[in-house]
């Protein structure tokens, strides 16, 4: 940027952070967590911080909005809003700053909302601190917010509790309260990461329109380069506190010039990258024997209520599901939250009640004690997706790896130690860190641990269920990679349970999309990808954020609906899609009606 | 021993343990430290007119109604209180652990009727139900510290079931399962340990409940019977006589509520210490 209009830029500054750094205190002195960080937000201008966890975006917000823990502080530096220096400010100007002049949202917005108030009276609240409107008159501007932010049904909405809500009419709960205050400035922190692919396509329409409408400054912070590219105009990427680079997000996309931004931009999975690309699909060929066999899955939970607890409700989870897995190949199973994917996963290493046929390895494993599932089993095994919670925190990662191999008395003594150093150097992983808790490793280092733990039993099908979703990109890719190593080693399968369809394009060789826990569409990648059939499956493709802002969509209609809930009465019985055969193992169910 | 360094890098927490430490020797050794036998009448205890001595060189904290030498019966009574503290919290411990980690484990049919007679237990007023309990049986030292067991086994229950149920339903419990660990080895591998935490912390704050819960009991004189001191019957003895000698109530009662806050500081600190949340995650 040249002086000239850098100088431009300052007068227009709304925000205007200037060499801020945030120090915490720590059991060994105080640590500079934000150091030097400088930026500038225009009016009616969207700019997005992007980095992955621990690059001190969050922090950065939080010393701004001056809600820092009491641990951390700002040292040094200037946050001008208009030109006053809001860290001058006592602790009551501030208040009168936050959710005035700048409105923050959060990531997870039912925490965000006081469980026990309505909507209503929330809003009304917020609308009553700054306005210092009551009765009626504060109503018809709670309404008026709701109806701002596209609520459906607003005036049920305002007698409604956030529990009753779905995430995406949360956020919008939030959002409203947000701009209750009319804010010069909005801080939107991962204000989508916690919401479906199609409820965040529609948030972020809603943040851009409001920018429109009301010309308010969108502070956006995220990891998802894809977030960036739809939303940004202008963007600062941060790496581990500092500000690494400060661009326009076209100029960023085409030509990063930090090395840590190319590195990250390289590392993000990009729908459509495998476009044109065939897939020798195993499903093709007919003398193939599946290792999986899945016919009529059906898993369905009883809600409990009422004084005497009987079942009130019926979760349809899963209904008639059939799928076959062939031995070296990877099936994705895509589908928003409550479509049943982790279910069918669970389902298939007996975690959970089901009804149907589960054959592995030609064996049916229906109503199977532990005992007899025992050496089935060794053929199968789940990688989950968090792997801070996966692995008991008071085991040795070395007790944890080798704990399967004592349990099936597959090894002990000196050959279970070369064992599971072999399984350490197999996921790339140095065997001398054998005797460290989880909590000393991060999370890429602990997911390599799952998957040490899972290999360790020399399984055929492992499945993924979200396995690499909480892990930043540049993590997930080296796990992506790995994965696709061991699979070419070792001829594994994988069941691979997604909802993130950039991901499942760069990893599968076939896709079956779950919706309301049945699949709608099942096919070769690339055909599901290039020529998806069902409205869902299209609606999935089409509301993934696309990282490369020259692909950036304006103009596409959004659905304004929510998911329906697989929760239903106990007397209901589903209606199961018939799959309509589109031809080389591409299977789709267009004529059901209920995907709308 | 970390664990130990940490409690005496605190000031509050090693105020709390140096009470007990000097408590527990002052108990042990008892017989060296007093001059008098806890039921001794010396001659010189009491004023020619009858009454008690104010604290002075001989009796160092007075003497009580009966002449008897007070800094004698309050370390015997240490004796008592200290038997009773963990005596009683141990076996609440023992009894409320194993009935609530096996409800919280088992969960289902089993749980249900286990925990539904704990809430019944729950609903008896504690006192009502120690008293009930020490006149059916004739009150002795160990029959209170079972009493005082029998009642307060109840919250320990409910708080070994309510940190099983949310152990179990954690994901690494899941991952156990989903390898082919059996029940037993979830159990004793993957919860239990998890739970010793808990234990340690409610055996240190339990004990203040506990000298608390018979020093009522033995206030009310359904508690250890007398010439066997115990802090709280001290207090019972004397009480009547508070306006003309308040010391026989002061230094028992001081003793009683120093060895619980104690308890407390120590229990507090432990539990932060043992907190998993606290270094579990970076």
């Amino acid at each position: 940027m040249s002086a000239e209009t850098d100088q431009a830029m300052n007068q227009r500054a709304i925000l205007d952070v200037r060499n801020l750094t945030t120090e915490v205190a720590t059991s060994e002195g105080s640590k500079t967590i934000i150091d030097n960080v400088s930026f500038q937000l225009a009016q009616g201008e969207t700019l997005c911080v992007a980095g992955e966890s621990g690059s001190g975006k969050s922090v950065t917000s939080l010393s701004i909005m001056g809600l820092l823990p009491p641990s951390a502080r700002v040292k040094s530096g200037e946050v001008l809003l208009a030109g006053h220096n809001l860290l001058t400010l006592n602790d009551r100007q501030m208040q009168d700053v936050r959710g005035g002049d700048i409105a923050m949202i959060f990531q997870e917005p039912m925490t965000s909302l006081n469980p026990v108030m309505t909507v209503g009276a929330q809003l009304v609240e917020a609308i009553a601190a700054h306005h210092g409107l009551r009765g009626s008159a504060a109503r018809t501007k709670a309404l008026e917010a709701l109806d701002a932010v596209r609520m459906s049904e607003s005036k049920r909405r305002l007698v409604q509790y956030p529990h009753e809500l779905s995430g995406g009419m949360r956020q919008r709960v939030m959002i409203a309260m947000a701009l209750s205050g009319n804010p010069k400035v909005l801080i939107a922190d991962e204000p989508t990461t916690a919401l479906d692919v199609t409820v965040q396509a529609q948030i972020l329409a809603l943040m851009n329109d409001l920018k429109r409408d009301f010309g308010t400054a969108i502070m956006l912070i995220t990891h998802d380069m894809g977030v960036v590219a739809e939303m940004a105009d202008r963007v600062v990427v941060m790496n581990g506190g500092s500000i690494v680079e400060s661009q326009a997000v076209m100029n960023l996309f085409a030509t990063p010039q930090d090395s840590y931004t190319q590195k990250l931009l390289e590392a993000v999975p990009q729908l459509g990258s495998k476009q044109g690309e065939k897939v020798e699909s195993e499903a093709g060929k007919p003398d193939r024997q599946a290792i999986v066999e899945i016919r009529d899955l059906t898993v369905r939970f009883d809600i409990h209520g009422g004084l005497l607890q009987r079942p009130v409700k019926r979760v349809h989870a899963v209904e008639q599901v059939s799928l076959d897995l062939f031995p070296g190949e990877t099936l994705a199973l895509v589908g928003e939250s409550g479509c049943g994917k982790s279910t069918i996963g669970k389902s298939l290493v007996n975690l959970i009640p089901w009804t149907g046929s589960i054959k592995i390895g030609g064996q049916e494993i229906a109503g199977l004690s532990s005992v007899h599932m025992q050496p089935i089993r060794r053929n199968i095994q789940l990688v989950f997706q968090d792997p801070y919670a996966a692995l008991n925190p008071r085991m040795t990662v070395g007790e944890l790896v080798g704990e399967p191999l004592i349990i099936h008395r597959l090894a002990q003594g000196g050959e279970l130690t070369d064992r599971v150093a072999e399984l350490f150097r197999r996921v790339g992983l140095d065997p001398a860190m054998m005797d460290r808790h989880p909590h000393e490793f991060s999370g890429g280092q602990r997911q390599r641990i799952c998957i040490a733990r899972a290999l360790s039993l020399g399984p055929k099908v492992i499945i993924a269920d979200e396995s690499v979703s909480a892990l930043d990109v540049s993590v997930q890719a080296q796990v992506l990679d790995l994965l696709d190593e061991l699979q070419a080693e070792l001829g594994l399968s994988y069941l691979f349970i997604s909802h993130d369809m950039a991901v499942v394009e760069q990893i599968s060789h076939r896709v079956a999309v779950m919706f309301l826990g049945q699949i709608v569409e099942i096919g070769p990648r690339d055909r599901v990808f290039e020529n998806p059939q069902h409205p869902y499956t299209q609606r999935l493709l089409d509301a993934v954020p696309i990282a490369d802002p020259a692909r950036r969509r304006t103009d596409r209609v959004l659905p304004t609906g929510e998911v329906p809930s697989p929760i239903q009465s106990l007397d209901y019985v589903p209606s199961i899609a018939r799959l309509t055969d589109f031809g080389g193992t591409h299977f789709a169910a267009i004529e059901q009606e209920g995907a709308d | 021993m970390t664990i130990l360094g940490k409690l005496i890098r605190r000031k509050l927490s090693l105020f709390g343990l140096l009470v007990i430490s000097v408590t527990v020797l002052a108990a042990l050794s008892a017989d060296w430290i007093t001059r008098y036998a806890p039921d001794y009448q010396p001659f010189e205890g009491l004023t020619l007119e009858g009454a008690p001595l104010p604290p002075n060189g001989q009796f160092w904290l007075g003497t009580d109604t009966l002449g008897r030498d007070l800094f004698s019966r309050l370390v015997y009574g240490a004796q008592t209180s200290l038997i009773i503290g963990v005596v009683a919290n141990g076996v609440s411990l023992l009894i409320g652990s194993l009935v609530g980690i096996v409800a919280g484990f088992m969960r289902g049919a089993v749980g249900a009727i286990l925990m539904r007679f704990t809430d019944l237990m729950m609903a008896f007023p504690a006192l009502l139900l120690a008293i009930v309990l020490s006149a059916i049986f004739k009150p002795n030292l160990w029959i209170v510290a079972m009493v005082i067991a029998m009642v307060n086994w109840v919250q320990v229950a409910r708080i070994m079931y309510s940190e099983t149920v949310s152990l179990a339903e954690r994901d690494f419990i899941e991952a156990e399962r989903s390898i082919g660990a059996s029940r037993i080895r979830i159990l004793l591998r993957h919860i239990a340990p998890h739970l010793l935490s808990s234990i340690v912390v409610f055996g240190t704050l339990g004990i203040s409940t506990t000298v608390l819960l018979e020093a009522t009991l033995s206030y009310l004189g359904v508690g250890v019977q007398p010439p066997t001191p115990s802090w709280g019957n001290i207090v019972f003895e004397n009480q009547s006589y508070f306006e003309s000698a308040p010391w026989l109530v002061f230094f028992p009662g001081f003793a009683i509520v120093t060895l619980a806050l104690a308890f407390n500081l120590v229990g507090d600190a432990l539990r932060e210490i043992l907190d998993p949340t606290l270094k579990g995650r970076h």
